[in-house]
C-alpha cells in the first residue's frame, strides 16, 4: 500500500512538473537563437566572406551548430578567436590565414569608368557613384573586405592601411624598459 | 565671506617650485621667425581652413573656421603671409601630425578691424556666438568651447558660478601672474560670465600659496564693485580640479557620469574669463596666452606668447643651462614630454618646463604592486587605482570600467605616491584608450552590419518585385494568347461581313463575341483612318499618286493602301 501511495505521489509530481514545464516552454519561448547573436556580436561585421560563409551573420550560425571552426575570420584577429573561444569554452586555435593591419579601399578617380560593379559586389553601401560617372569609397564606412577589388574591370581600386591620426592614436601599454646592467670595471 | 570650505578626500602636496618664475613680470615674447597655428586646438570639430599658401593675413584674421557647435575657430596670431596649410608634429604625446597653417610675420603685427562692443546690449546667442568666434576656450587646460558651457539649464537652477584661479600644479605660475597683473580684466570676464549664466553666487577659488594674486583680485572685485567671493583654499594638488574645487568652495560633490550643471554648478579658468573679456570688449580674438617658461633655465619668467610659436624658440628667451635635454608641455604631474622641441605652443600650453636628469630623475624600474593601499588614499576621486591597475595590466577593460575608471581625472597622484613607483596614470591611459578604440569599432561593425542587412533586404525587394513583373507580364501574355484564339475561332465561323460578327458571336460564347467584336471595330476604325497629309494635296499630286498605284498595281504589288485605294476610287 505504501509503495502504491509513493508511487502515486511521484506520478502526479511529475505530472504537475511537466506541465508546468511544458507550459513554460511555450509561454517563454525564445525566438532566434541567442548563442547566434552573441557569436555575431563578436565577429567583426565585414561581411568579407573570408570564412567561406556568405557574411558574418551565416558564419555565426555555422559556429553555433558546430559546423564551423573558430578561426576562420581573419579580420577578427587572434583577439576575436580568443573571445570566441571564451565564449564556446573551446579551444584556442591559431587564425587560419594571415592577420592583416585594417585596411580601407581606395579608388583611382581618374581611372574609373563607372561602371557600377564595384558599387554591387560593396556588401556594405560604402561606395557612392553612378554609371558613367566617378565612383568613390565613403572611408569611414568601409570595412576593408576587399569585395571590390575582383568585378573592377580597370583595376583602379587599391587597398591602403589605415593610418594612425591623432584622433584614433592609442596610449601604449605601459612597457618597463630593460637595459643593460653597467658593467663593473674589474676590480 | 568667512563661510567654512570643505575638502576633497586624497590629494598629495609636491613640492610648489612656484617661487621661481613669480618674480618677473610678465614680458611679451618676441615675434618668432614663423608661427605653425595648428587648426585643432579646442575639443570638438576640427575647424576648417579659410586661407590659403600665399594669402596675406592679419592679426587676428580668421584662418581656421569652427565646424559645429563644439568647435572654435582659429585666428592669425600676427600679420604676415600664409606659407603653407600642412602637416606638422603636434604637442601631443603620441608625436603624430595634424594640419597647421604656417606663417611667415611681416613684422608690423598689424590688427585688422577690431570691433568693440557693450555685450550688455546684446542677446545673450549673440555673445556665445561671439565668443566661439573669437576662438574662446577653457585655457585651464581642457580646452573646451567656453559658448558651450554658457548655456544655463532650462531645467536646474545655477546656484553658483565657481571660478578657478587654484593653479594646483607645480611650476606653473601663469593664472597667479594673470590675477596680479591683470585682475580687473578678469573680474569684468567673469561679469560676463555672471551674466549669461545668472547663478546666485560667484566664487573664485584661489589656493592660500598666491596672496598676492588674491589680494589684487579681491581688490579688483571691490574697485569694480561686484558681489564676487575671493575665497583662498587650502594648497593641496589637485585642488584646481574642476570636481575638487567644486567640492572644496560648495561642498557638493559631482556624481559619477553627471556633470557639474546636473547640480547647477558651472566652472571657468581666470584666465578664460580674461580672454573673453580681451574678445568681446576689445574685438580681440585669442591669439595669444600666458605661459610659464621654467624648469631648468636662468630666467623663469611668465610670458605673453602668440600661438604657434615653436616651443624652442620661446625656450630660448629664458636661457635654458646647457644641460636642458626635452621640454616638458603642462605641469610635472600631468604634463608630457613633447616629441620635438620645435612644436608649436597652442591654446592649451599654459608651462614650458626645460627638462634635465638633475630636476625629474629618472623613475627607478617599476616594482611589483604590494597592494599597500596608498593610492588609493592619495585618489582625490576615491577611487581604487590599485584595482584598476590590476585590471588594466591584465587587459580587462570591463572590470576597470566596474572600478569607475572614466572617473579618473589621470591627476597622477596615484603615481607620486606608489612605493613601488608602478606608473598607475599610464595604465589607465592605456586602458581608456583602449575602451574607446573598441567602442568605435563596435559603433563601426554595428553600422556595418545595419547597412549590410539593409542591401540584402533591398536586394531581396528588388528581386520580388522583378519576379512580379514577370508574373504580370506572362498572365498578360497568356489572356492575349486565348483571345487571339477565341477571335480567330470566331472570325472562322462568322460571315464575310464586318457588321454581322456581334449577331454570330453571340449564339457561341458572349464574351469572345465581345472581344472579336472589338477586334473588328478597331479594324474598321484602321481602314476608316486617313493619313494627315492627304487634306491639302494639289490635283498634279493626285495623278502622280494614282499614277504610281497603277503602276504597283501593274507590277503586282497587291497590298496598296487603303487610303489610297479610296483617293483612287473618288
Amino acid at each position: 500500500m505504501d509503495i502504491l501511495l509513493a508511487i502515486a505521489i511521484m506520478a502526479l509530481g511529475a505530472v504537475v512538473l511537466g506541465a508546468a514545464l511544458g507550459y513554460a516552454s511555450i509561454k517563454f519561448k525564445v525566438e532566434g537563437d541567442p548563442l547566434v547573436e552573441k557569436i555575431e556580436a563578436i565577429l567583426p561585421q565585414t561581411q568579407c566572406g573570408q570564412c567561406s560563409y556568405p557574411g558574418c551573420k551565416p558564419y555565426a550560425e555555422a559556429i553555433a551548430k558546430g559546423e564551423a571552426d573558430i578561426n576562420l575570420c581573419p579580420p577578427g584577429g587572434m583577439e576575436g578567436v580568443q573571445r570566441l573561444a571564451d565564449l564556446l569554452g573551446r579551444e584556442v586555435k591559431p587564425l587560419e590565414a594571415e592577420e592583416k593591419p585594417k585596411q580601407v579601399a581606395i579608388i583611382d578617380e581618374q581611372t574609373c569608368i563607372g561602371c557600377t560593379l564595384c558599387i554591387q559586389a560593396c556588401p556594405v553601401d560604402a561606395i557612392v557613384g553612378a554609371a558613367k560617372q566617378m565612383h568613390t569609397i565613403i572611408a569611414p564606412l568601409c570595412t576593408g573586405c576587399e569585395l571590390c577589388l575582383p568585378p573592377c574591370p580597370v583595376e583602379c581600386i587599391l587597398m591602403a592601411p589605415v593610418s594612425e591620426t591623432i584622433d584614433n592614436w592609442k596610449w601604449k601599454y605601459p612597457v618597463v624598459e630593460i637595459k643593460p646592467a653597467a658593467l663593473r670595471d674589474a676590480a | 565671506m568667512l563661510a567654512s570650505l570643505f575638502r576633497f578626500k586624497g590629494g598629495v602636496k609636491p613640492p610648489t617650485h612656484k617661487a621661481e618664475s613669480t618674480g618677473r613680470p610678465i614680458a611679451p615674447a618676441p615675434l618668432p621667425s614663423r608661427l605653425v597655428v595648428p587648426l585643432h586646438q579646442s575639443i570638438g570639430g576640427t575647424p576648417k581652413p579659410v586661407v590659403a599658401a600665399g594669402d596675406r593675413v592679419l592679426k587676428g584674421q580668421l584662418i581656421g573656421e569652427a565646424d559645429g557647435w563644439i568647435s572654435a575657430a582659429v585666428h592669425a596670431p600676427t600679420s604676415g603671409t600664409v606659407r603653407e596649410i600642412a602637416m606638422h608634429v603636434q604637442p601631443h604625446p603620441s608625436g603624430l601630425d595634424a594640419l597647421c597653417v604656417v606663417i611667415e610675420p611681416d613684422g608690423k603685427d598689424e590688427w585688422i578691424e577690431r570691433q568693440p562692443v557693450d555685450y550688455r546690449l546684446l542677446p545673450p546667442e549673440e555673445v556665445r556666438e561671439r565668443l566661439q568666434q573669437a576662438g574662446v576656450v577653457g585655457l585651464g587646460g581642457a580646452v573646451f568651447p567656453t559658448h558651450g558651457k554658457l548655456n544655463p539649464s532650462k531645467t536646474v537652477p545655477m546656484e553658483e558660478l565657481v571660478i578657478n584661479g587654484a593653479e594646483c600644479e607645480p611650476f606653473i605660475t601663469c593664472d597667479d601672474l594673470l590675477m596680479r597683473e591683470r585682475a580687473e580684466e578678469v573680474v569684468r570676464g567673469i561679469a560676463i560670465f555672471r551674466d549669461l549664466l545668472q547663478p546666485n553666487k560667484v566664487l573664485i577659488g584661489i589656493e592660500d600659496n598666491k596672496p598676492e594674486a588674491a589680494a589684487a583680485m579681491r581688490a579688483a572685485v571691490d574697485a569694480l564693485g561686484e558681489p564676487f567671493f575671493v575665497i583662498q583654499v587650502p594648497t593641496l594638488y589637485p585642488a584646481g580640479g574642476a570636481k575638487q574645487l567644486i567640492r572644496v568652495l560648495t561642498g557638493k560633490e559631482v556624481p559619477a557620469a553627471k556633470r557639474s550643471t546636473d547640480l547647477g554648478v558651472q566652472c571657468f579658468n581666470v584666465a578664460t574669463a580674461y580672454t573673453a573679456w580681451r574678445a568681446i570688449a576689445h574685438g580681440e580674438p585669442v591669439v595669444s596666452r600666458l605661459v610659464t617658461v621654467t624648469g631648468n633655465v636662468h630666467e623663469p619668467r611668465n610670458y605673453e606668447v602668440l600661438i604657434g610659436t615653436p616651443m624652442d624658440e620661446l625656450l630660448k628667451l629664458a636661457t635654458p643651462h646647457p644641460d636642458t635635454d626635452g621640454i616638458i608641455m603642462g605641469g610635472p604631474m600631468m604634463g608630457f614630454l613633447v616629441p620635438d622641441i620645435h612644436v608649436p605652443v597652442v591654446k592649451a600650453t599654459n608651462c614650458l618646463i626645460a627638462h634635465n636628469d638633475r630636476l625629474f630623475p629618472p623613475k627607478a624600474p617599476e616594482m611589483p604592486c604590494i597592494r599597500c593601499g596608498s593610492c588609493a588614499e592619495a585618489c582625490p576621486h576615491e577611487l581604487q587605482p590599485f584595482e584598476m591597475y590590476w585590471f588594466a595590466r591584465a587587459k580587462n577593460f570591463g572590470k576597470t570600467q566596474e572600478y569607475a575608471i572614466f572617473d579618473c581625472i589621470e591627476c597622477g597622484c596615484c603615481s607620486y605616491v606608489c612605493p613601488s613607483r608602478i606608473p598607475l596614470v599610464q595604465y589607465f591611459r592605456f586602458a581608456k584608450s583602449e575602451i574607446w578604440a573598441r567602442e568605435r569599432e563596435k559603433n563601426a561593425a554595428d553600422g556595418a552590419k545595419d547597412r549590410f542587412e539593409f542591401k540584402q533586404f533591398r536586394e531581396d525587394r528588388e528581386k520580388a518585385e522583378k519576379a512580379e513583373k514577370l508574373a504580370k507580364a506572362a498572365a498578360a501574355q497568356a489572356a492575349k494568347k486565348a483571345a487571339e484564339a477565341a477571335a480567330a475561332a470566331a472570325a472562322g465561323d462568322a460571315a464575310p461581313a464586318t457588321e454581322a460578327p456581334v449577331a454570330v458571336g453571340a449564339a457561341e460564347d458572349p464574351k469572345k463575341a465581345a472581344v472579336a467584336a472589338a477586334m473588328a471595330r478597331a479594324k474598321a476604325q484602321r481602314e476608316a483612318a486617313q493619313p494627315k497629309n492627304m487634306d491639302a494635296v494639289t490635283h498634279e499630286q493626285e495623278r502622280e499618286m494614282a499614277a504610281i498605284d497603277a503602276r504597283r498595281e501593274a507590277a503586282g504589288i497587291a497590298d496598296a493602301p487603303p487610303a489610297a485605294a479610296e483617293k483612287k476610287a473618288d
